[in-house]
């Protein structure tokens, strides 16, 4: 970075590196044996961002430490160690609560993932409640994560599936979503930032019209939460997923929120140790919120290390994340769309999130990122988990690349290069 | 070398097989014929065998389909190499023998496609022999990655 035209991007990315090992690393030999060796000659350049984001060093060290000084179970030792664990623990439900804008932790579910918080609700609400003559309505942009699992509890409760049509520039059809969200209604899912359109739904939108037709309003956002600010009260949505590991976090962890009222209406979705107060030999009654909805020992290091992403996630400010990730990917949208040959996918340049989705004409998405991976540029190719839509799309896979925090125009324009070599040897 | 994959996975030798497949289309009178595919990465192909008078031996053969370079230039490759085998070669080949015939390190992501075309024959054939009678339509296996 650097030039005049660097000066609207908000971040030091130069300066965010820093914290970033691994985007030091070269890649290319060989991949049966983990980490960088001498056969690793390539300088990465990391744009999968959308299936994970890499790891700032204060993350991998609050996680160390938690495990080198304070490693314990949680809520069942009244040692010393005990007590420092469960405080970690349970104020990393607070800080979660406090930046996605949730009244407090009763609001906040720690889940192994995105996809668990998903499943979560429908097992717990969705295979209790649903009934033949309810619908559920998605949009044709969701993840797999939440068209499967709604679809599969449809089928099993008899109520019917329903998609909200998306148009040829990859927004939702409002009046489609309108005419198919009605009385018998009874959940809305759907994605807040698409993974592979970049586009950002009007949830708001979607929220009202569950509202006003007395169906809940569920949204998907493992691709919004780590790229812009987002307020789960103001949206005055009743559940709300995402995943750690896209937020400069740790594998292992995800967050259901849910309003209080609503999660306490529900029955535990796992038993077992932690969710309980009292049990007999009879039956047992739940613990408080949120831990009726976290069984067994829970995820306490993925815990600590998503409270120290969200710590620095704030230092850099989300708005400032999302300006730069924004200024990013309008940047390889024009440059992409300037090649007749690439076919991108979604709204404008202007108006979508980090990530473009596109293919090059004539070959196939599974060569394109291998040869992208021949330049060490590492991109998603595939259906990103959102078959259904590439099938509306006429395409069996795409190739995505998205961006982060550390991300510069000098990679877009590495990305670009490959995908010229890409065009010269298919030719 | 390893397995990493590399520049090395389109070599000419492929890109060529891809670019002008081998033993493309249909044959007149097959005497088997299997359709198989990636749903992960769509790719199709359907490879039509014909058995010489000693009802074992292939003759010909010929294969259709659409997808990634290395799925299509594996099956053009392996339409120049059966001819001459019998089915029991082929069923005994194995991925070694598919890389070792692509000439390339394929990396561990694409495997499946560079095994499609000899899974297709494969299955093809046991279905023709009567080994197996409740396959439809190939998948090789290995969902989105
Ligand atoms: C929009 C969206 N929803 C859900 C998920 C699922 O996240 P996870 O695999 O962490 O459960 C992803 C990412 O994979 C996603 O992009």
């Amino acid at each position: 970075m650097g030039s005049s035209q660097q000066e609207q991007y908000p971040l030091d990315v130069d300066a965010v590196r820093e914290e970033f090992p691994i985007l030091d690393r070269k890649v290319g030999g060989d991949v049966t044996t983990p980490g960088e060796d001498e056969n690793d000659t390539k300088p990465l350049v990391y744009l999968d961002n959308a299936a994970t984001s890499q790891t700032p060093d204060r993350v991998i060290d609050a996680i160390a430490d938690y495990y080198r000084s304070y490693n314990a179970n949680v809520h069942r030792g009244i040692h010393h160690l005990s007590q420092e664990a469960s405080v970690a623990y349970e104020n990393a439900h607070d800080r979660v609560a406090e930046f996605v804008g949730a009244d407090g932790r009763e609001e906040v579910v720690f889940t192994k993932n995105a996809t668990e918080a998903e499943n979560l609700v429908a097992y717990a609400w969705g295979l209790n409640e649903l009934e033949p003559g309810d619908n559920v309505v998605m949009t044709q942009m969701e993840h797999h994560a939440s068209l499967v699992t709604w679809q599969q509890t449809a089928k099993k409760t008899g109520a019917e599936a329903r998609y909200i049509r998306v148009d040829d520039d990859g927004r939702l059809d409002m009046d489609h979503a309108r005419e198919l969200i009605d009385d018998d209604t009874r959940m809305v899912s759907a994605v807040h930032v698409s993974n592979t359109l970049g586009t950002v739904n009007p949830v708001s939108e979607l929220v009202d019209l569950a509202h006003d037709h007395g169906a809940y309003a569920f949204l998907d956002g493992a691709q919004s939460v780590p790229h812009m600010p987002v307020d789960v009260g103001e949206l005055d949505a009743d559940f709300y997923a995402f995943s750690g590991h896209k937020m400069c976090g740790p594998t292992g962890i995800g967050v259901l929120y849910g309003k209080e009222h609503v999660l306490e209406e529900m029955e535990p979705y796992l038993y077992g140790g932690s969710m309980i107060r009292r049990v007999s030999f009879d039956d047992s009654e739940w613990e408080d919120l949120p831990w009726k909805f976290e069984a067994g020992t829970p995820v306490i290091a993925q815990g600590v290390g998503l409270h120290a992403a969200i710590d620095y996630l704030d230092d850099l400010g989300m708005e400032n994340v999302h300006a730069h990730e924004s200024l990013l990917a309008e940047y390889a949208y024009d440059r992409l769309t300037e090649f007749d040959d690439v076919e991108v996918y979604g709204p404008p340049g202007d108006d979508r999130a980090g990530l473009v989705s596109f293919n090059l004409d004539g070959v196939h998405a599974h060569d394109l990122s291998s040869i992208l991976n021949d330049h060490a540029v590492a991109v998603r190719a595939g259906d990103h988990c959102t078959q259904p839509l590439h099938d509306e799309l006429g395409v069996a896979a795409s190739t995505r690349a998205s961006f982060y925090l550390y991300n510069t125009r000098e990679e877009v324009d590495q990305l670009v290069d490959a995908i010229d070599d890409a065009r010269q040897l298919f030719a | 070398m390893g397995i990493g994959g590399g520049s090395d996975m389109y070599r000419q030798q492929i890109l060529d097989h891809y670019k002008n497949p081998r033993n493309y289309g249909e044959l007149d009178a097959p005497t088997f014929s299997h359709t198989g595919e990636n749903p992960s990465c769509g790719d199709t192909l359907t490879v039509d065998v014909g058995l010489a008078d000693d009802g074992e031996t292939i003759e010909s053969v010929a294969f259709s389909g659409d997808g990634c370079a290395i799925s299509q230039a594996s099956a053009s490759m392996l339409s120049e190499r059966l001819p001459g085998m019998t089915l029991d070669e082929l069923d005994a080949m194995d991925t070694d023998d598919i890389t070792e015939m692509l000439g390339v390190d394929i990396s561990p992501m694409r495997i499946k496609c560079a095994v499609l075309a000899r899974q297709v024959a494969q299955d093809g054939a046991k279905l023709y022999e009567g080994d197996v009678d409740d396959l439809d339509v190939t998948k090789t296996e290995g969902d989105e990655v």
